[in-house]
């Protein structure tokens, strides 16, 4: 066996919070940024006596996500108790699904350097998070609890071990955070924790005896904060196992040492061990009693799939098919809004009065054009979500000044002033444009006395161009278009400043 | 006649027509609980500021003509394993909760507000109603008033004994595989387990969630009526509890008085075989005889999973959830803590093995090696799918039978310290009673009689789920051919 050989085999367990209002089982906000143990009461934190009341938003987001991974939703699924002793479980165990969770056998396409990669589905599970423990940060020999988030929804989604390489983990926890997004499902801001990634890495090492694969021990990898961490845990750990089985290839086995569990250190780049096999919970699954199990109704399942939004990969191939490039089609469907906001902008523009030839001729393009150019700039430099945007630029809005500067009434630079200015002052295009006097003077007399005035007040210049300097015409342009305020139509202003250098 | 004496009903209708107040109810009620108390040691706790307080609103409402609730100004113990947030403790009996104070309402002890019930305080159980006889509390055994060298049953001990002595008319317990009914027996007094889903468990400190049920003792069927009236229905805090709307609860007074006609009463053969006490026996059959003089036909039925499997099926169920339940009591967020650990697991281990008492640790043991890796398939699972036949052996039944009858407890009650050596011996004393919470039927024990030793002994109905209109109709009909409500215990005759 050679290293060549030694093939990578990954799963991903993902955790993620679902983005209720509530908690899992009680009424406490789901809240991030406030004091600890504020956001709690008698049953998240596991008094005597307390019960759990599912929360039915919970159960809708999870069937949701289960759908759109094209997962089978069985018609029972109940809820088990996981139980381990740790200070940030005040029950001392979880409420999750063991045996019979809602959702089954799914998949996600995830797009690579190399290609496309289907990655199956095993499950996808609800259950509840736990606290946070803080060690040693107030100087004393004790630990503090925060119990905020323990009870907040989670779903977890486990993979098959479909993926082979450090890239496509991450790529495939990307897909994934993206259509989670998409759906609403969850936000996934993985440094609040509302998104975690556990790789399981192995190695295949061929066949045994029996036919049947062999691997090298199981590694799941823990504390991963960004997809950038997955990535360099993932390919860390491929070659950690490549060396070990390469140094004893009859000892390092998933036969003889399991699976174990380990953290990730990202200053150092290196993973460490965190649990072995013998020290493995035995965490003594049982039917939750206070709780009864979801059976859900067909029709109501029917009914959510038949009312998922479009998908990403979908979204992409429709914008494929209107004639946008690859590249363009998956920038713009990276994220739902965006790519409802193009759907909205490419339906407004054509609704436009008068909007003559270049609407059918290159309408899709400008759309996109102004999209990816401002729209994503304004976001970038005003540090805002497309959320915010839509509510004070809608697309109708935007359409208008699109509609003024390909119809020629203001150019293209003064567009670009009008729109920033219709996000900072929440005002439509024609008002801002009316209010500066902006409209294009298109009048070629008008033009004319301009161009006259900027070549009479550079003689210099007027002199340099025609003695060779090319450069000097563009000077004389900017003179030109200074002297009309920015208002002329730049193509008159050059055909007019041509004729007049060249007569 | 003393107010203590009256039945709850009767003291109820005394108060609206104000021939007392519910503030004299509230002193007579805690003058019985002084008189009484150091003898039959039935509390945890005593509120009697808490109960004036009440007690004097009440009475302000009656006076003002303001509407009051089922119960306004009756006085009534609640098990200790119930939440109070009343700045009493709710200790369940055990070390582990020593002092521990709830920040929130049970959902019965809301509904007792309600109704204008007035908690005295909280009475005494088998430590987290672990235990057949009240011996198994941190705080010390509670005395049966039949007989102060008894137990009073349990592990509802203290709520039975409270009622019996007349300490109180009314009180609450739980039953989770006969913790009702059989102290009920074995003090005389009436108590019910209605069917699971029937009154919510929201703030009932947890033993076996899917066996455990609140309800109601008192002195005579029609004051376990009244408070199962006060405390039934739905609860969207408690996912297990049945709503209005699919189980409206009904007014049990309102048909009380009617008698079951025809009444077919299915007798398994089981429940009177090996173990049964004669002298239980013989009461029993007198019993059987009075409801066949009133028209009523016996015929055997038989429950072939519900003897010889309940107590083991019963063991695995009740150990493994309490196995679960009890893993927050560890000394972190609330409770007992020990005082020295060396570091975080030791803590938990010094907690949990001071916290808790031996039947605790046994059966949180047995609980915790039927659901490891290995051994559930064989134990937990096992003891799932007998349950199922349990429950099917009752469906049976109940399509040729109207009840199920037979005795409560095999024995009257037995000395203190008798069976505390041996848990077995203990479990076998719910061998009538377990089957019934497995099935998630209801069931009732009613007074029938005295031993020749002059114990009490009850005769357990069992009907099927959410039957308990026609369960206290049926026990009334025996009720009302008999006197033995009328008896008062021996400590009760030498105090007054």
């Amino acid at each position: 066996m050679s290293a060549a050989d030694l093939v990578p085999t990954i799963g991903l367990e993902v955790h993620l919070h679902l983005a209720t209002r509530t908690k899992l089982f009680c009424g406490c906000k789901v809240q991030y940024d406030v004091r600890p143990n504020s956001s709690v009461c008698p049953v998240c934190l596991g008094m005597p006596g307390v019960l759990p009341v599912m929360n039915a938003k919970a159960v809708e987001l999870a069937v949701r996500m289960a759908l759109a991974l094209g997962c089978t939703i069985p018609d029972l699924a109940k809820w088990d108790r996981k139980h381990y002793y740790y200070p940030d479980l005040p029950k001392n165990y979880q409420i999750s699904e063991y045996d019979q969770p809602l959702g089954v056998g799914g998949h996600l396409d995830v797009e690579t350097s190399t290609g496309a990669v289907r990655v199956g589905i095993t499950r996808v599970h609800l259950e509840e998070d736990a606290g946070k423990l803080m060690h040693d940060e107030h100087g004393g020999n004790f630990s503090v609890v925060d119990l905020n988030r323990t009870g907040t929804p989670l779903l977890e989604i486990v993979s098959e071990p479909d993926i082979h390489s450090a890239e496509e983990a991450r790529a495939y926890a990307e897909a994934l955070r993206q259509l989670v997004v998409y759906l609403g499902v969850g936000d996934c801001h993985l440094q609040l924790g509302q998104m975690r990634c556990e790789p399981n890495v192995s190695l295949r090492i061929g066949t045994g005896p029996d036919g049947k694969p062999r691997y090298t021990p199981i590694s799941e990898l823990k504390n991963l904060n960004s997809f950038r961490s997955v990535e360099r845990a993932v390919a860390f750990e491929i070659a950690r196992h490549r060396q070990e089985y390469l140094a004893d290839p009859a000892a390092y086995t998933l036969e003889n040492l399991g699976k174990e569990t380990r953290g990730w250190n990202d200053d150092e780049g290196a993973s460490f061990l965190q649990r072995s096999k013998e020290e493995a919970h035995d965490y003594r699954y049982c039917p939750d009693p206070d709780l009864v199990p979801f059976v859900p109704d067909r029709k109501w399942v029917d009914q959510m799939r038949a009312t998922l939004p479009e998908l990403p990969a979908q979204r992409v191939a429709r914008y494929v098919a209107m004639g946008l490039s690859g590249e363009i089609a998956r920038e713009l469907a990276a994220e739902n809004l965006i790519g409802q906001y193009y759907d909205d902008l490419t339906r407004a523009v054509p609704r436009l009065k008068s909007s003559g030839d270049w609407v059918s001729k290159r309408g899709n393009k400008v759309c996109h054009d102004w999209i990816l150019q401002h729209v994503r700039r304004i976001l970038n430099e005003q540090k805002t979500d497309m959320g915010t945007f839509r509510s004070v630029v809608p697309a109708e809005r935007l359409a208008e000044l699109i509609q003024l500067v390909e119809e020629g009434r203001i150019n293209r630079n003064t567009g670009v002033e009008v729109f920033n200015e219709m996000f900072a002052a929440n005002k439509p295009a024609l008002k801002i444009v009316e209010e500066r006097g902006l409209v294009q003077v298109a009048d070629t007399g008008a033009i004319e006395a301009f161009v006259d005035q900027a070549l009479a007040a550079n003689a210099r210049t007027v002199e340099d161009y025609k003695s060779g300097k090319k450069a000097a015409f563009g000077r004389l342009m900017g003179e030109a278009m200074k002297a009309s305020g920015g208002k002329a139509n730049p193509q008159l202003v050059k055909e007019i400043l041509l004729k007049k250098l060249g007569g | 006649m003393a107010i203590t004496d009256l039945t709850a009903r009767e003291m109820r209708d005394a108060l609206r027509r104000r021939e007392f107040s519910a503030s004299e109810a509230a002193e007579a009620s805690l003058a019985a609980i002084a008189r009484l108390e150091p003898q039959v040691k039935a509390f945890l706790s005593l509120d009697g500021d808490g109960a004036r307080r009440r007690a004097a609103e009440i009475d302000k409402r009656l006076a003002a003509g303001d509407s009051v609730g089922l119960l306004a100004g009756v006085p009534v113990a609640v098990k200790d394993n119930m939440c109070t947030a009343d700045g009493q403790p709710t200790t369940c009996a055990s070390r582990i909760l020593q002092g521990w104070k709830a920040p929130y309402n049970a959902h019965v002890v809301e509904r007792l507000a309600a109704e204008g019930a007035v908690i005295v305080g909280k009475t005494n159980l088998d430590e987290f109603a672990m235990g057949s006889s009240t011996e198994n509390s941190a705080y010390g055994a509670t005395r049966n008033p039949w007989a102060l060298d008894r137990v009073p049953g349990g592990s509802s001990g203290g709520s039975a004994a409270a009622v019996a002595a007349r300490m109180v008319p009314l009180a609450l317990g739980s039953d989770t595989g006969g913790s009702i009914r059989q102290p009920a027996a074995l003090c005389g007094v009436v108590g019910m387990k209605p069917t699971y889903g029937r009154v919510s468990r929201y703030g009932l400190v947890a033993f076996a969630s899917s066996l455990d049920q609140i309800g109601p003792f008192g002195r005579t069927v029609a004051d376990a009526a009244l408070l199962l009236q006060a405390v039934a229905g739905e609860d969207t805090r408690d996912s297990t509890c049945v709503s209005d709307k699919d189980r409206p609860v009904p007014d049990y007074l309102a048909s009380l008085e009617e008698p079951v006609r025809p009444l077919r009463i299915g007798l398994p053969k089981e429940f009177f075989g090996k173990g049964l006490d004669p002298g239980v026996e013989k009461v029993v059959r007198d019993a059987l005889a009075v409801y066949e003089r009133l028209g009523a036909k016996l015929a055997e039925v038989s429950l072939p999973h519900s003897t010889e499997y309940a107590i083991a099926t019963y063991y695995i169920v009740a150990t493994s959830e309490a196995s679960s339940n009890l893993a927050r009591y560890d000394g972190v967020h609330y409770g007992y803590r020990s005082p020295d650990h060396s570091d975080m697991i030791d803590m938990y281990m010094r907690s949990r093995a001071g916290g808790f008492g031996d039947e605790v640790k046994r059966r949180i043991m047995l609980g915790t090696y039927a659901l490891s890796a290995g051994y559930y398939d064989a134990y937990y699972k096992k003891a799932l799918q007998v349950r199922r036949l349990i429950r099917r052996d009752f469906e049976e039944a109940f399509k040729t039978v109207d009840c199920i009858m037979g005795p409560t407890s095999p024995t009257a009650a037995f000395r203190m310290g008798e069976k505390t050596a041996d848990p077995l011996a203990m479990y076998l004393s719910d061998v009538f009673t377990v089957s019934c919470n497995l099935a998630a039927i209801a069931g009732l024990s009613v007074p029938c009689g005295f031993t020749g030793d002059g114990l009490p002994v009850g005769l357990q109905v069992l009907s099927d789920v959410f039957t308990e209109d026609r369960l206290l109709r049926i026990a009334r009909m025996y009720e009302r051919e008999v006197q033995w409500a009328a008896r008062r215990p021996p400590v009760c005759e030498a105090a007054s």
